[in-house]
């Protein structure tokens, strides 16, 4: 069953009308995953690609029974979003909004402690565990099923990342995109864990990004809690310091959070840290012989 | 989105923060109007002259051409007007500015705190940023102060003192004492830091800063506390919500390539090095980079091009990436995930028809869906177009243009 969603999790889907909603949550529904409605304030009552639509998301989880959320919704409005899905009970919320103030993100963070609340993102592809359900907006067709984790802070570099796993003979079992924001809902070492204990899944494939200490902070538990072979690279090797490389927190502040620093301290703490990305997939094969 | 000195300060004020108070101009003739006031103002003749660029360093940096410092003191208005007319319309080089220097456009005419009073004057440092592991802001101070803090951590870690504020109370009375008391101060500079601190952390929160520094932070002879110096930069993501601080954007102190490829909605940050490149996703991007350098290559750029790689932003990033001369190859690497591979091939070889003329090699990897079509399309286009699918391949083709 892998980690976080299953083909059991029951989804509803917040900004499920708008333009990023209805796309999403369509390719989501071809994808096999259970899709059971979702929110728009002021549209409650209707249905919208064949699932009710509701005005609130404590309507939603009592009509449904709903345990997950995704959450499309622009910028100005999605902390907001956040705190209504964790108000409701909602236990795993997946929140894609890219944009988000930092401000805000310091408040959800303050008000999801103690709560029962998983965040993942935001700024991030979704969570998806191959062949059951997809809760994001990646290509799904990439992700074969397999014993594969993956964590990641970046989109692309997930699907290229799971592209190399499948055409080096393995296959996915959960792909996790935690987001490039300086906050995030569920940091590296937290989504490390969930797949470190994970018997359906034999390798973790960790990908992160300069800016912030979450690489480290995990690179230190897993030197303690090693049982399966752990893949790592970092982007922006190559990045000048101080400035922005697209993802609000990729931005190099000091010393500590360069590519060059975290691939060290990664290496000590018995990951197989890759240089170039093109080598992601059959270092991941070739660690499992080990 | 950074601000400049004298529009950080104009901020601070409607926060009830007190600064060194100036006026901006940008002629010698507004320069000396300037002086004439703050003359009357203070009842000194002193005052000093700060050019007004986005990087540190200023008082120690120079002129180009000559020794003019970029934040120098006038003693009367004869002073004040030739320091202007010696720093408006220069380029001020600084440690932070590199070799190239930033053009000046405004100085600010500001009073002298030096003035003479009962007390010593004495120079603090106090920042307040995002502690990104805590989800917490955090104000971050040192008695050390009008020094590069950078240096102070590092040599001295034990003169910087943080104080984190609970997202839910805000900062409290007994914070902002401590401050004041680990600052070493007391009687009426105690009081004034306590408003100062409890202003300056609303006016963080309330203009939505990413980062806000005062250094120095100064007390004055006669125990005021005000903010020499202000370095603020603003979160773009809250923007939306502050259009007025968004129209005092001063695209002068920016790349004007990376102001053109944000009008297309494209992330550019322009580098050094020899081969361009145009991705999908900025993680992805930035392996790009980093895989041109394993490939003996140095990246001339990032560019991120977003989730629907088109003909219209692949022609936007050919011909923002073309206008760097150090360009000698460009990188196109797609992974099609939502996006058809085909689609994006149709928009380079549209794109790269449009443009005609290409002279320098161009390596297109295109992943993910439909990517053997749009191998295929490449292929049989007819163009000096080099096609590749897998990451290694595209490495390898790089290593071939940049030996």
């Amino acid at each position: 069953m892998a980690v976080l969603v299953n083909k059991r999790s029951k989804i509803i889907v917040q900004g499920f009308t708008g333009t990023e909603g209805t796309f999403h949550a369509s390719q989501m529904i071809e994808y096999g995953t259970n899709v059971v409605g979702g929110v728009t304030p002021g549209k409650g009552g209707s249905t919208h690609l064949d699932k009710p639509v509701f005005n609130t998301v404590a309507d939603a989880v009592k009509e449904t029974g709903a345990d997950v959320s995704i959450i499309f919704v622009p910028p100005a409005f999605a902390a907001d979003a956040i705190m209504e899905a964790s108000d409701a009970g909602v236990e795993l919320v997946v929140c894609i909004t890219e944009g988000i103030p930092t401000q805000d993100m310091v408040k959800v963070k303050n008000y999801l402690q103690g709560t029962t609340t998983r965040l993942i993102g935001p700024n991030c592809p979704g969570v998806i565990t191959a062949g059951e359900a997809k809760v994001g907006i990646m290509p799904g067709f990439i992700f074969k099923p397999g014993r594969i984790g993956i964590v990641s802070k970046s989109g692309t570099l997930t699907y290229e990342a799971a592209d190399q796993t499948v055409k080096a003979g393995l296959g996915i079992s959960t792909a996790i995109g935690i987001g490039g924001d300086p906050i995030i809902g569920t940091p590296t070492v937290e989504a490390v864990k969930l797949l470190m204990d994970d018997p359906e899944t034999d390798g973790i494939i960790m990908i992160g990004e300069i800016g912030g200490s979450m690489e480290a902070d995990a690179a230190k538990w897993i030197k303690d809690n090693l049982r399966k072979p752990v893949v790592g690279f970092i982007a922006g090797q190559t990045a000048p310091p101080g400035r922005r490389m697209g993802h609000a927190g990729a931005i190099i502040g000091g010393a500590d959070d360069t590519a060059e620093a975290k691939m060290k301290i990664m290496a000590e703490c018995g990951i197989h840290v890759v240089a170039s990305p093109a080598d992601i997939g059959k270092t991941m094969a070739a660690a499992l012989k080990k | 989105m950074n601000l400049h000195e004298y529009q950080a300060k104009e901020l601070l004020k409607k926060y009830n923060v007190p600064v060194q108070e100036g006026i901006a101009v940008d002629t010698v003739m507004a320069a000396e109007e300037a002086y004439r006031q703050i003359k009357t103002q203070t009842n000194n003749n002193f005052a000093v002259v700060k050019a007004q660029i986005h990087a540190g360093g200023r008082g120690k940096g120079k002129i180009e051409g000559s020794e003019q410092r970029g934040v120098a003191v006038g003693k009367s208005l004869e002073d004040v007007s030739t320091i202007a007319k010696n720093i408006l319309g220069g380029t001020l080089v600084t440690i932070q500015t590199g070799p190239a220097g930033k053009k000046v456009n405004k100085v600010l005419v500001a009073q002298d705190v030096y003035y003479p009073g009962p007390n010593p004057v004495k120079e603090f440092y106090l920042s307040i940023l995002l502690d990104r592991a805590k989800g917490q802001n955090v104000i971050m101070y040192s008695t050390e102060g009008g020094m590069d803090i950078e240096e102070v951590a590092h040599n001295t870690p034990e003169k910087i003192f943080k104080e984190w504020v609970h997202p839910s109370g805000g900062l409290q009375g007994f914070q902002a004492r401590k401050i004041a008391f680990n600052l070493g101060l007391s009687g009426e500079a105690l009081k004034s830091c306590v408003k100062f601190v409890t202003n300056l952390y609303n006016a963080y929160v309330g203009l939505d800063c990413g980062m806000l520094e005062i250094n120095p932070l100064f007390k004055t002879s006669d125990e005021k506390i005000i903010a020499v110096d202000c370095k603020m930069s603003l979160d773009e993501n809250a923007l939306m919500r502050h259009p007025d601080l968004a129209a005092q954007r001063d695209i002068s102190e920016e790349d004007p390539t990376e102001v053109e490829a944000g009008q297309f909605n494209l992330n550019y940050v322009k580098l050094d090095g020899n081969v361009g490149c145009m991705v999908n996703g900025a993680g992805l991007a930035m392996a790009t980079m980093d895989m041109i350098k394993l490939s003996g290559g140095e990246p001339a750029n990032f560019l991120d091009v977003g989730g629907t790689a088109n003909a219209q932003t692949v022609e936007a990033g050919f011909r923002i990436i073309m206008k760097d001369p150090n360009v000698k190859a460009i990188l196109i690497n797609i992974f099609g995930g939502i996006v058809r591979c085909d689609r994006v091939a149709a928009g380079v070889i549209e794109a790269y028809n449009k443009l005609g003329n290409i002279q320098i090699p161009i390596i297109v990897r295109l992943q993910g869906t439909n990517a053997a079509e749009a191998k295929k399309l490449i292929d049989e286009s007819g163009l000096k177009v080099q096609s590749a699918i897998l990451l290694s391949e595209a490495a390898d083709l790089v290593k071939q243009a940049v030996a």
